[in-house]
């Protein structure tokens, strides 16, 4: 079925060409970036999701790295980092299984299918980039969780995307100010701005308002973010 | 969708320069172990631009993004002057009045460590409609995102960095939304590009009087 709306969105394009379009010559070097940490959200979920079932109430939020002690033989400074990376990483999971199984779903064609293919992949190399971090920070990634989604339409998909990536952006401001390592706060804000690109887009797609929480956007801690998505994972 | 494809790694390799700070710096072997995995990479180059930051106080960062979101809300200004309609007109509107709140609080953040605000630039853009002004908000919008995704990892404050990252998740929405409205991807890398200092004023030098 089509959502006349979706179908009339601009089709994303990642084309080089129109980067360079934009871009001075100085910008053209920095093209392309892939990451190597970011994170803010999901290691929590990895340690909630991953290692037992936790109430989200037991990942109390924020200070304390949640106890996932599997995650970490290293130092305490980056045994947080790792944590928090593992957190992000168990996001991604999440959102790129979620797209995975949008696409899948045949409920889009058209432009809007190749928005959230874009969207999935991003979501894709948010997972590898995270995965890569943990294991530089002498962590262990977090396994990715088994989840499942409603897709009953178009519209009802459409708004699930828009509040998971709402979601996954306020989780990542929610732990810039936790990240030890400069170089894992840098992956993560070239993330997190993703995230809050992708959801400006499915907030406008569904005609509500890209900046919803204002000129201010909201972080989201630990605990709020995984209560959130505890209803899609299945183990 | 042969659109949608991405670059090859030998691609965004070559796209790639690093400089700032050495190779063997942690990140880099993070991101190199990164791109080994996943087959593309580069998360170096953002690093090192931030690194080639550190240093800087935290007033200076915050004046820096002061000047940018004067600039911003200046621009925003002037284009709710020009005839616009439909949704660009709307974002005129309200994302000019973001700014300008950005401007408000960078200033009494700034005020608030001791320092004292960076003086409101003169400004002049060449936009005449629509389509101009929508152009060149995206560069705006797009420059403010990798300047303080680029700036940020320097800040020394904890509640320094919650304001930038609260605004510039916002700068990420605005850029998104200018770009949907011309028919460009909304997100153009999974991963932001950071600028560093010396190259967003140099790319809004035009514009300042």
């Amino acid at each position: 079925m089509t959502h006349p709306r979706l179908e009339d969105a601009e089709a994303p394009q990642r084309s080089a060409v129109e980067e360079l379009a934009i871009d001075d010559s100085s910008r053209k070097k920095f093209l392309k970036m892939t990451g190597s940490g970011a994170a803010a959200s999901l290691a929590l979920l990895i340690a909630a999701c991953g290692s037992s079932k936790k109430s989200s109430s037991s990942s109390s939020q924020s200070s304390a790295p949640p106890p996932s002690s599997s995650n970490s033989g290293s130092s305490s400074k980056s045994g947080g980092d790792i944590d928090i990376v593992n957190y992000a990483l168990t996001l991604e999971y999440l959102e790129a299984g979620f797209y995975e199984k949008v696409i899948a779903s045949g409920l889009f064609k058209g432009k809007s299918l190749s928005t959230i293919k874009v969207f999935g992949e991003d979501e894709a190399k948010h997972v590898e980039a995270l995965k890569g971090t943990a294991k530089q920070l002498g962590g262990k990634p977090a396994a990715k969780p088994k989840a499942k989604f409603p897709l009953k339409s178009a519209s009802s998909v459409l708004k699930l995307a828009q509040t998971v990536e709402d979601l996954g952006a306020s989780a990542y401001l929610g732990q810039a100010g936790k990240i030890k390592s400069k170089e894992v706060l840098a992956a993560a804000l070239s993330i997190h701005t993703v995230e809050a690109r992708h959801a400006a887009t499915l907030n406008m797609l569904l005609g509500k308002s890209v900046t919803p929480d204002g000129a201010f956007a909201k972080p989201a801690d630990m605990s709020t973010v995984l209560a959130a998505v505890k209803p899609f994972i299945v183990s | 969708m042969a659109d949608i494809d991405l670059a090859t790694p030998e691609q965004l390799l070559a796209g790639v320069e690093i400089h700032g700070v050495t190779r063997g710096s942690f990140i880099m072997k993070g991101a190199l172990a990164a791109s080994a995995a996943y087959g593309a990479t580069a998360a170096a180059p953002f690093v090192s631009q931030a690194l080639a930051q550190s240093g800087s106080g935290d007033v200076e960062i915050l004046n820096f993004a002061l000047t940018l979101e004067y600039l911003e809300a200046a621009f925003y200004k002037k284009a709710q002057s020009l005839s616009l309609s439909g949704e660009a007109k709307k974002a005129a509107t309200k994302f000019g009045d973001q700014e300008q709140q950005h401007v408000e609080t960078l200033k009494g953040t700034i005020k608030k460590l001791g320092g004292k605000p960076a003086a409101v630039p003169g400004v002049s853009f060449p936009i005449n409609g629509q389509k101009s002004f929508l152009k060149l908000a995206q560069v705006f919008e797009d420059t403010g995102v990798s300047a303080y995704n680029g700036a940020a990892p320097m800040i020394k404050s904890t509640e320094v960095l919650a304001a930038a990252g609260s605004i510039v998740q916002i700068e990420a929405r605005h850029a998104a939304a200018i770009r949907l409205l011309l028919d460009m991807s909304p997100a153009p890398n999974a991963f932001d590009k950071t600028m560093t200092k010396d190259e967003v004023l140099k790319a809004v030098k035009p514009f300042i009087k």
